[in-house]
């Protein structure tokens, strides 16, 4: 097996994909893709490429589980059988279940819930292709999907992840360093709040690696935050100019 | 949520205590309350234990089982965590399958280990490829006080820490069991420490009326050289970086508190650690 081991990052600083210790992959949002929800969003991150729909505010599904001073907000990860490089099945693994609740605890703190009591707001997401960090490409688009869906939300919330490999901080793992790398740690964060609403981290690293690397996540999260914004824009340019013609 | 008005009115009075450096049950904000450790309780488990923190109380086994290797790393046993969560532990807890809750803490308890190598899965390999020890730790909730992800993670600590393996001869494909043990091929003591922030405030091992109106928690895992193995932010609040650098500063001292509890209570060796 040893053999096998190629370097991840070069000499001077390249990784593997051609891209700086702290360079995002290109990330291509786009909003309202789906048109059986109330607000969806597409996002390929890299090789990433995940879809999502939000349903809601609506009526809560059991009724007893509606909440009288809140929307109920629930969160569904879920991996395509193809997404990944063996077949999986489609049934929810333990990783899915937790991921989808963190997703969820992730986004709640941007929502206005107060707003909806009695309500659900379903956030369905469906990963066609796994290339790494695929909970923070997630949140970041469900954040969209549920601005399309025009509920008030107290910011965007931007995720990225931050990986050691080979001993160096790495910004935005992809899965081969993932996999390869010594940690793996992903962030959510509400940049206009200073809210951090997820943060994981497996795999061993320094208290002092530890605090490089939540001001990198910072810095990769407000790119992030940056390419949501100018998703926003284009997709609701077309909407003005219609109100302007009418 | 049938139970929301009383913690909002103790949520204020929390936070007024809180402020005075001061908790509803007399510790200070960055105490733990009283730790116990039991273990080798079930003998017919390979390790186990029962550890309280507080009221809150957790059993840990350790069961292996011969299997079959993930095929991406075929040569090494594996390690599985479990969490149950026994209906009599909470009012709250309903009988089934475990929910996203006692998934997380499973999860969260397992990256503790995992993360930390705290055990040599190569030590686990019977037949190369084809069959190996599957470790199973199972924590059972039998008391729920607060902090659970603690408690689980030091009852799973202690019986890993305390448990033996079987021993097995391999002729050929045939694993035949001897009868002896071995010691278990582990190594390091890997501690969880867990916070919540309530107002803008962070308490160490939260109780239940605490936990019942925290805004968030955080759980990170430190090994004995100090470096962080494991995070989990958890519940639907935030904290700033700010909060989350202070609390990783306060869990890193608690860790090496614990740690040495853990030591006197197993009469283990600091450091140089393996089956009893």
């Amino acid at each position: 097996m040893e053999e096998l081991k190629t370097r991840l990052i070069s000499d001077d600083g390249i990784r593997c994909d051609g891209r700086r210790l702290d360079e995002i992959r290109p990330i291509k949002f786009q909003i309202g893709v789906l048109n059986n929800t109330d607000g969806s969003a597409y996002v390929e991150w890299g090789r990433t490429k995940i879809l999502v729909g939000v349903m809601g505010p609506r009526e809560s599904h059991p009724k007893h589980l509606a909440l009288s001073d809140k929307a109920r907000v629930e969160a569904y990860y879920r991996m395509a059988s193809f997404s990944v490089e063996e077949w999986k099945s489609p049934a929810p693994s333990r990783r899915e279940v937790e991921l989808s609740k963190v997703i969820r605890e992730a986004l709640e703190p941007a929502i206005f819930v107060e707003l909806f009591p009695r309500t659900s707001i379903d956030i369905f997401i469906e990963v066609l292709q796994a290339d790494g960090s695929t909970r923070c490409a997630s949140i970041s688009a469900a954040s969209l999907a549920l601005v399309d869906a025009g509920i008030p939300m107290r910011d965007l919330v931007a995720s990225i992840a931050v990986g050691k490999v080979e001993g160096k901080l790495v910004l935005d793992v992809q899965d081969k360093e993932d996999k390869a790398g010594d940690s793996d740690m992903p962030m959510a964060y509400m940049p206009s709040k200073n809210a951090v609403t997820l943060l994981q981290m497996d795999g061993q690293i320094t208290h002092d690696e530890f605090i490089q690397s939540m001001e990198l996540l910072k810095k990769g999260c407000l790119e992030v935050y940056k390419k949501q914004k100018e998703a926003i824009e284009a997709h609701f340019k077309g909407a003005i100019s219609n109100v302007e013609e009418a | 949520m049938s139970q929301r008005i009383v913690p909002t009115v103790k949520k204020r009075q929390i936070i007024e205590l809180a402020d005075s450096g001061k908790r509803m049950d007399g510790r200070t904000l960055t105490d733990y309350r009283e730790i116990k450790i039991q273990t080798g309780i079930v003998d017919k488990a390979e390790g186990s234990a029962m550890v309280s923190i507080g009221g809150t109380k957790v059993v840990a086994g350790v069961k292996f089982e011969i299997g079959d290797p993930f095929p991406d790393i075929p040569n090494e046993g594996v390690m599985q965590v479990g969490a149950e969560f026994v209906p009599f532990a909470s009012p709250d807890f309903e009988p089934g399958k475990p929910d996203e809750v006692a998934v997380e803490l499973a999860r969260v308890v397992d990256r503790g280990l995992r993360e930390s190598k705290i055990l040599e899965t190569s030590k686990l390999c019977l037949i190369p490829g084809k069959k190996v020890w599957i470790v199973h730790v199972d924590v059972y909730i039998l008391d729920h006080c607060g902090n659970l992800i603690d408690t689980a993670a030091l009852a799973a600590l202690s019986a890993m820490l305390t448990a033996t393996m079987p021993e097995a001869a391999v002729e050929g494909e045939n694993i035949r069991l001897t009868g002896n043990r071995l010691p278990m091929p582990i190594t390091g003591i890997p501690i969880n420490v867990t916070l919540a922030k309530i107002g803008n405030r962070l308490f160490v091992d939260p109780s239940l009326e605490e936990e019942e109106v925290l805004d968030c928690r955080f759980s990170v895992a430190f090994k004995e050289n100090g470096m962080l193995c494991a995070i989990q932010k958890g519940e639907s609040g935030y904290f700033t970086p700010e909060e989350i650098l202070r609390a990783v500063e306060i869990a890193k001292d608690k860790s090496q508190e614990i740690r040495k509890k853990v030591v006197e209570l197993l009469k283990l060796n600091d450091g140089a650690v393996g089956g009893s």
